[in-house]
């Protein structure tokens, strides 16, 4: 329905708390095929399959960001609170119309259901919506010919236009088939794999639209930590508590995929990195790898998933075992 | 590949109101088989809407997979089309109608798209009673993947394989007079004079029309023990009435015997003329149309024709009280609620 109402430039989006996005996997492959803008909020559960409905868990990282068969990826943004699920909403509106792509909103469900302290919500007035690349009337008067996947401005984008808008021009037939600039259907190899190659080209554009990282780096000899989502209480508390054990971290609350320049160079500054998250596969840690081609060794899994949030003892616990193991080792190397 | 067709008028080519041609409302040329039903359909389509004067431009096309879900490629090319996922266009259908209502929504599906993966979606649409012409290319198998049975099929009937099928059809004429659809008719691919005049009526209906249009499927189910084939259809075809279509403000030409015929009104003012064979039939009465239908198919016979209709029904639009003003032309003043009352949501917060 979402998709529907967005192919008619309406701004719709739906909500799930996890089996919705395996649910409608299929459909989430023809919006990003088809490009079709497209908002959905996931406030994940703990999964697998109908799981803990009742409880926390951030264990759909991965099948968000791959969702559907075929070469798929999905913009994601991960609020912290609620005041970033507010603002996140908001900013998922404008990517998803600019890109024409589904946006994922991955939240989860210690921010959906429990009570937060947080910033008051502000809205400006004179920011306007950003419904992307629309041809209106006009526009498809002043063209000769209309070509809905035509990368005219080569950033992978391409404009779009409502049904309804103009008697002769701009109509075109939206399909989950491969097809050409022009909408046709091919089963021309090459011209499919040019779509393909032009829906990357359209995700790194992404890259400078998503929110960046925020990077909190607190001395020389310190570790990297990296985290997301409700974590971040926990996270910071736990840095608190570790630097009066001489233990400083270095923090990178990621906020966005796909990931930015800032976050390659804080992996890059870093030998060793936790990855706090609330599943029992590291799924951010695995996207992190497999997208920047990071080694296993650097990015250390944290992990939690009993369903509960995560506090900040079970960090500093986890941390400061495996930071005496590390220094002790390096000791001995030294030596 | 789809090809476009050359576009050169003949200068004594008959023209509507809107000055357009029969050509003017073609699509890409068809890649189905020779022969298929579905692409009768859609030259009724063509027909239909030259005849009403539709602007192209107004109508969507949306579709699920099969190959009559190809079908929307193959007509009103200046209409945007949507071929969406296999069984789930009544959804697409739905966002894109409450988002725009000013369009006319052409829905094509198969037998295998509505009886089979997609009866969940099809049935919710109907309750929704979205605003629609609701095409269902009936031809009793999954003609796109090379002719498994689908739910619409004949109990014994055989696949080109030689197997039998061991379930019964599903009726999707009757579960939709049942579910509460406002225009059901059934017809055949083969039958024009029959099936314009019923998609017209269709077009000009406001809520759900369901179209159940026989279609035989040529190359995978149109042999003796298919009631779906042309020659079944021929033998066995038991129309409800001559149907013919009268635009608002036409006299009817059309001369019945009084109390042999029957009409509609449709909510713009046109009608529907049927001619009425069965004394007993009355396609205002729920229940009668479905004993009706039940009755003819015991005796192997397929009742086509306009089989239920109700003029006052509300569509989805109006049950739910949506703006009239199409979405994607509401201004950012009209949508978002602003600063102001946010500072009030927050003050409940505090
Ligand atoms: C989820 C899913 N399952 C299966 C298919 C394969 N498939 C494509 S078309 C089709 C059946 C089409 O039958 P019908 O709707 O009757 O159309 P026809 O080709 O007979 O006109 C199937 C099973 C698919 N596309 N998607
Ligand atoms: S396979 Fe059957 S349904 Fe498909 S195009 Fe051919 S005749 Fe038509
Ligand atoms: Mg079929």
């Amino acid at each position: 329905m979402a998709i529907g109402a967005n192919w008619n430039g309406a701004r719709g989006f739906t909500a799930t708390s996890g089996p919705g996005i395996s649910l409608m996997s299929e459909f989430l492959g023809l919006a990003y095929f088809a490009e079709i803008p497209l908002v959905v909020f996931n406030v994940q559960r703990g999964g697998p399959s109908t799981g803990m409905p009742t409880r926390t868990q951030q264990s759909d990282v991965l099948a968000c960001a791959y969702a559907s068969h075929g070469d798929t990826k999905h913009v994601l943004l991960f609020p912290a609170d609620p005041k970033d699920c507010f603002d996140f909403s908001a900013k998922a509106f404008d990517l998803a119309d600019q890109l024409q792509t589904p946006v994922f909103v991955v939240s989860d469900l210690d921010m959906g259901m429990n009570d937060w302290v947080c910033e008051k919500f502000e809205w400006d007035d004179t920011v306007s919506y950003n419904k992307g690349k629309v041809l209106d009337y006009e526009a498809l008067e002043k063209i000769e010919s209309f070509g809905r996947y035509l990368d005219s401005d080569n950033d992978g984008i391409c404009y779009r236009t409502y049904p309804g808008t103009h008697p002769e021009k701009g109509a075109y037939f939206t399909r989950g088939t491969s097809h050409d600039e022009y909408a046709r259907y091919t089963e021309d190899g090459n011209i499919n794999a040019q779509t393909l190659t032009r829906l990357m080209r359209k995700f790194r554009t992404a890259t400078d639209l998503v929110p960046e990282p925020i990077i909190e780096i607190n001395g020389e000899d310190s570790c990297g930590v990296i985290y997301y989502g409700s974590s971040k209480p926990a996270v910071l508390e736990a840095k608190d508590i570790l630097k009066t054990k001489n233990i400083n971290l270095d923090l990178m609350q990621i906020r966005s995929f796909p990931f930015n320049l800032d976050v390659w160079e804080f992996i890059a500054n870093h030998d060793r990195i936790y990855v706090v998250e609330q599943n029992r596969d590291s799924q951010m840690r695995t996207l992190i790898m497999a997208e920047g081609g990071i080694s296993a060794e650097i990015l250390r899994p944290l992990v939690h998933f009993t369903g509960d949030p995560i506090e900040a003892s079970y960090i500093v616990n986890k941390i400061s075992e495996r930071e005496v193991n590390y220094k002790s080792h390096k000791n001995i190397k030294e030596r | 590949m789809s090809f476009k067709k050359p576009i050169n008028h003949h200068p004594r080519l008959e023209v509507n109101q809107l000055g357009l041609t029969r050509r003017d409302y073609e699509g890409a040329i068809s890649t189905l088989c020779a022969g298929c039903g579905h692409d009768s359909i859609s030259a009724c389509i063509i027909e239909a809407c030259f005849q009403l004067n539709i602007e192209a431009y107004k109508v969507a096309k949306l579709s699920g997979i099969g190959c009559s879900s190809k079908a929307p490629a193959y007509f009103l090319n200046q209409s945007h089309g949507f071929n969406s996922v296999h069984g789930r266009m009544p959804s697409v259908a739905t966002g894109a109608n409450c988002a725009n209502g000013d369009l006319l929504y052409l829905g094509i599906s198969g037998d295998g798209d509505s009886a089979s993966i997609g009866i969940g979606q099809f049935i919710h649409a109907i309750r929704r009673q979205i605003n629609m012409v609701y095409f269902v290319e009936n031809n009793g198998t999954y003609g796109l993947t090379k002719g498994q049975f689908s739910a619409t099929n004949d109990l014994e009937s055989k696949n080109k394989y030689g197997e039998d099928n061991l379930f019964k059809p599903i009726d999707l004429a009757s579960m939709a007079i049942q579910l509460g659809a406002s225009y059901v008719a059934r017809s055949f691919s083969g039958d024009r004079d029959q099936l314009i005049p019923l998609i017209k009526g269709a077009i000009q209906h406001k809520g759900f029309a369901l179209l159940d249009i026989i279609s035989p499927c040529v190359t995978f189910n149109n042999h003796d023990t298919s009631t779906k084939s042309y020659d079944y259809i021929r033998n066995h075809n038991e129309a409800v009435g001559k149907t013919d279509f009268v635009p608002l403000g036409e006299e009817i030409t059309t001369s019945y015997a009084s109390g042999s015929s029957v009409e509609v009104n449709l909510h713009d003012g046109s009608k529907i003329s049927l001619e009425k064979v069965n004394s007993k039939f009355d396609p205002t009465d729920q229940g009668k149309s479905l004993s009706y239908i039940r009755e003819k198919s015991e005796e192997g016979k397929l009742l086509t024709g306009l089989l239920y209709f109700d003029e006052n029904s509300n569509d989805l639009h109006e049950t739910l009280n949506l703006t009239k003003k199409p979405l994607n032309q509401l201004t950012q003043q009209e949508l978002c609620p602003g600063e102001e009352i946010l500072k009030e949501i927050n003050k409940g917060l505090s």
